[in-house]
């Protein structure tokens, strides 16, 4: 009985002190050794690298949410309401409505700019999350093709739909069920916007098409198209006749000749990331591809500049929220989601932001924020505007970077 | 001991004396430490990586992972598809060099031995545009020169420019950057080995008859060559690398190797990219080596 008694489990107590100096000396050695991991990690990578496939199963995270009222959320630059109030004799910018989040929950939020390009976004947090370590963020915003290839990599949380009441009650039906993620088991909205064309009054007529921007002689050297490949190649697309929802290598061999053309004459002045409407505005070009909210904003103090939808097609994309793998406050997460899919914060959001809102209701929450913008398709676009959307066919991760290649050798930039 | 004794009076058994071993201090090598280390970790790591990844089998995704085949023949590729883009990175660089050291020459020369109490004022003048970013200052190169500016105006109102010419987004903008951008790197060399001619070996020169441009041929220059060596190694390196340069001032008609090796990474085919890299580095290398030789300065290194 004794000997048995012995062999048991140890006294709580003491089980407790071996537990704590096995950590101690566990993090004694983990600091030791972290000086040298930096290198070891390069060294590592002399022998090639593993698969940075991730599941459920290999890469599981825990959701303090429930003891630590934080959260870390990285988005665009410019995509949040901001107010500028007097404080203590200083002039200082408030973010509004993630201010009335903060007061509602508890929660503290860690907001920052820090998503300038989907790829570059991407190369941030690529090692990390190929390797099942965390980021340091709870939650970022990211275009629908680079989601979905999150999604493929399994570098994300599955949300809680019971969390997201708002989401479930009000996400437009048009941003339900995208391909990639079916369910909406993985990203909700923040906004969506229109990819089109943008022009320059003062320096030149309307400009209809894609096919007159590349083509029209008085344009000559001042257009200018966007770095993102699937928002140009699915321009290019529709403008050589094929669907940019299904299409074969032959026609993206043909679009891409297209653009290679158009860049060979000189009609494209350049590709240009996040700081294209610089060029429009200062007048060195006259035309260029350009996202909705970003030209709507603009018009306000310049009113010369504007924007068409392409008779080639509507682009419609979303900038969606994703918790990545490791995150640890995915509730927190859930409840800033559910907190913007209330229709009255939603049109406050898109009232400064002025992209497409993904929110049914917040048009009629619109009217007592700003009934100017009620009637902008822009913002608030009908029905039978989105069944003419165009999505870019979902690529796998050879042939995506196979067209990033090609799109890459013509644009250079 | 053979040497004279310093002291008189000395001599005796004080001459028997060896003189004390050499003190074997470990005071050099814990000195180099920081430097060794800062080197093996932010130089060595990144190159063997680097190296390594551009031998990575090129059919390798995220999701598959990268394979070490030493594949050779990204080299090849990279060598084979962008040819283009390495040679007008070399023009664009060469030509940006010749055009700083055209106008940094003169300058180093007239701070060093012409500007007189403004020598400070004017070296601090050559420095100041550093006081604010590499962006930044591309960035004002691209108002300067917008389509609607003032020098693009005057310029075709000379007719210098056609009526719908620009100078924004053309070649002569891109090397015009590089030039401005890196003028600095060639004047600062010039002028600390011009300061350093003793002015006299000039005034000889004049004494010997030797006219004032003989003097130049003659004596200034090849005395303040390691200048010139070390300040066109300085502007030719980063300007052959840039790829800012093209980005705001270029088209796509003028991309340097640079922006394919950024778009590269981007488009995620690191192995072509790192095959790119090296290669650029190696050829670079090589030219230094070429040149320094050549040009005969050990001094330099």
């Amino acid at each position: 009985m004794d000997a048995r008694r012995s062999a048991g489990p140890m006294p709580s107590h003491i089980e407790a002190m071996v537990r704590a100096s096995v950590s101690r000396r566990s993090v004694l050695r983990g600091a030791s050794l972290s000086a040298l991991s930096v290198a070891g990690a390069g060294l590592f990578a002399a022998c090639g690298t593993p698969s940075a496939t991730q599941s459920a199963d290999t890469c599981s995270s825990e959701d303090l949410s429930a003891t630590e009222k934080a959260l870390n959320f990285s988005n665009w630059p410019a995509y949040i309401d901001q107010k500028r109030v007097q404080r203590g004799g200083e002039k200082v910018t408030i973010l509004p409505t993630l201010q009335k989040f903060q007061d509602r929950t508890g929660i503290t939020v860690t907001y920052t700019t820090d998503v300038n390009d989907n790829s570059e976004f991407f190369e941030k947090v690529r090692n990390q999350l190929g390797a099942c370590e965390p980021v340091d963020r709870d939650l970022f915003v990211l275009t629908d093709w680079m989601a979905a290839r999150m999604i493929d990599l399994g570098w994300l949380q599955q949300l809680d739909h019971a969390n997201l009441p708002n989401v479930e009650q009000s996400l437009s039906a048009s941003l339900r069920s995208p391909d990639w993620d079916p369910d909406r088991d993985y990203s909700v909205p923040w906004q969506s916007g229109l990819t089109g064309i943008a022009y320059n009054a003062d320096l030149t007529g309307e400009v209809r098409s894609f096919e007159e921007l590349l083509s029209r002689g008085d344009l000559k050297g001042q257009v200018t198209l966007l770095t993102e490949m699937r928002d140009t190649m699915l321009f290019m697309l529709l403008a050589t006749g094929a669907d940019p929802a299904d299409f074969t290598d032959d026609e993206w061999g043909v679009a891409l000749e297209r653009l290679q053309q158009a860049v060979d004459d000189g009609q494209i002045r350049a590709f240009n990331g996040n700081n294209y409407l610089q060029d429009l505005v200062n007048g060195n070009v006259a035309a260029c591809e350009a996202w909705s909210g970003d030209v709507i904003i603009t018009q306000y103090s310049n009113p010369n500049i504007k924007f068409v939808v392409p008779e080639e097609g509507l682009a419609l994309w979303s900038d969606n929220m994703l918790v990545p793998n490791k995150a640890t406050h995915k509730t927190n997460a859930e409840q800033l989601m559910n907190f913007y899919y209330d229709p009255e914060m939603a049109a406050t959001l898109a009232a400064w932001v002025n992209y497409i809102c993904p929110v049914e209701g917040a048009r009629e929450a619109m009217e007592e924020i700003d009934p100017s913008l009620v009637d902008n398709p822009l913002i608030f676009p009908d029905e039978e505007m989105l069944s003419k959307a165009y999505d870019f066919m979902a690529l796998d991760e050879t042939t995506a970077r196979q067209y990033e290649d090609d799109f890459a050798q013509v644009t250079g930039g | 001991m053979t040497a004279p004794a310093p002291f008189p009076g000395g001599g005796g058994a004080d001459d028997q004396q060896q003189p004390p071993p050499p003190r074997r201090s470990r005071t050099g090598y814990l000195l180099l430490l920081p430097g060794t280390l800062w080197l093996l970790l932010f130089f060595i790591v990144p190159l063997v990586t680097l190296v390594s990844t551009s031998l990575y089998d090129p059919a390798g995704t995220l999701e598959t992972g990268y394979q070490l085949t030493f594949a050779f023949g990204n080299y090849v590729d990279a060598i084979d598809d962008y040819a283009t883009e390495f040679t007008r990175s070399l023009l664009y660089g060469g030509l940006a060099t010749l055009f700083a050291l055209l106008l940094g020459y003169p300058l180093a020369y007239a701070i060093a031995f012409r500007a007189g109490r403004w020598k400070y004022v004017m070296l601090l003048l050559v420095i100041a545009p550093f006081f604010t970013s590499f962006l930044i200052r591309t960035l004002s190169w691209k108002m300067l020169l917008a389509d609607q500016g003032v020098i693009v105006e005057v310029l075709r109102f000379l007719h210098i420019l056609g009526d719908d010419g620009r100078l924004l987004a053309t070649a002569p903008a891109v090397v015009l950057g590089l030039t401005y951008n890196f003028l600095p790197f060639m004047v600062l060399p010039l002028y600390a080995s011009l300061d350093k001619i003793d002015v006299r070996l000039i005034e000889a020169a004049g004494d010997l008859y030797a006219s004032p441009p003989q003097a130049f041929r003659r004596v200034t220059l090849p005395l303040s060559m390691p200048g010139v060596v070390a300040g066109t190694l300085l502007t030719f390196i980063p300007a052959a690398g840039d790829y800012i340069n093209v980005e705001l001032l270029g088209t796509p008609q003028q991309t340097m190797i640079g922006n394919r090796i950024q778009s590269l990474f981007g488009a995620g085919s690191y192995p072509a990219a790192a095959a790119l890299s090296v290669t650029l580095m190696l050829l670079i290398l090589a030219m230094v080596m070429l040149y320094i030789r050549r040009a005969g300065t050990d001094e330099l290194l």
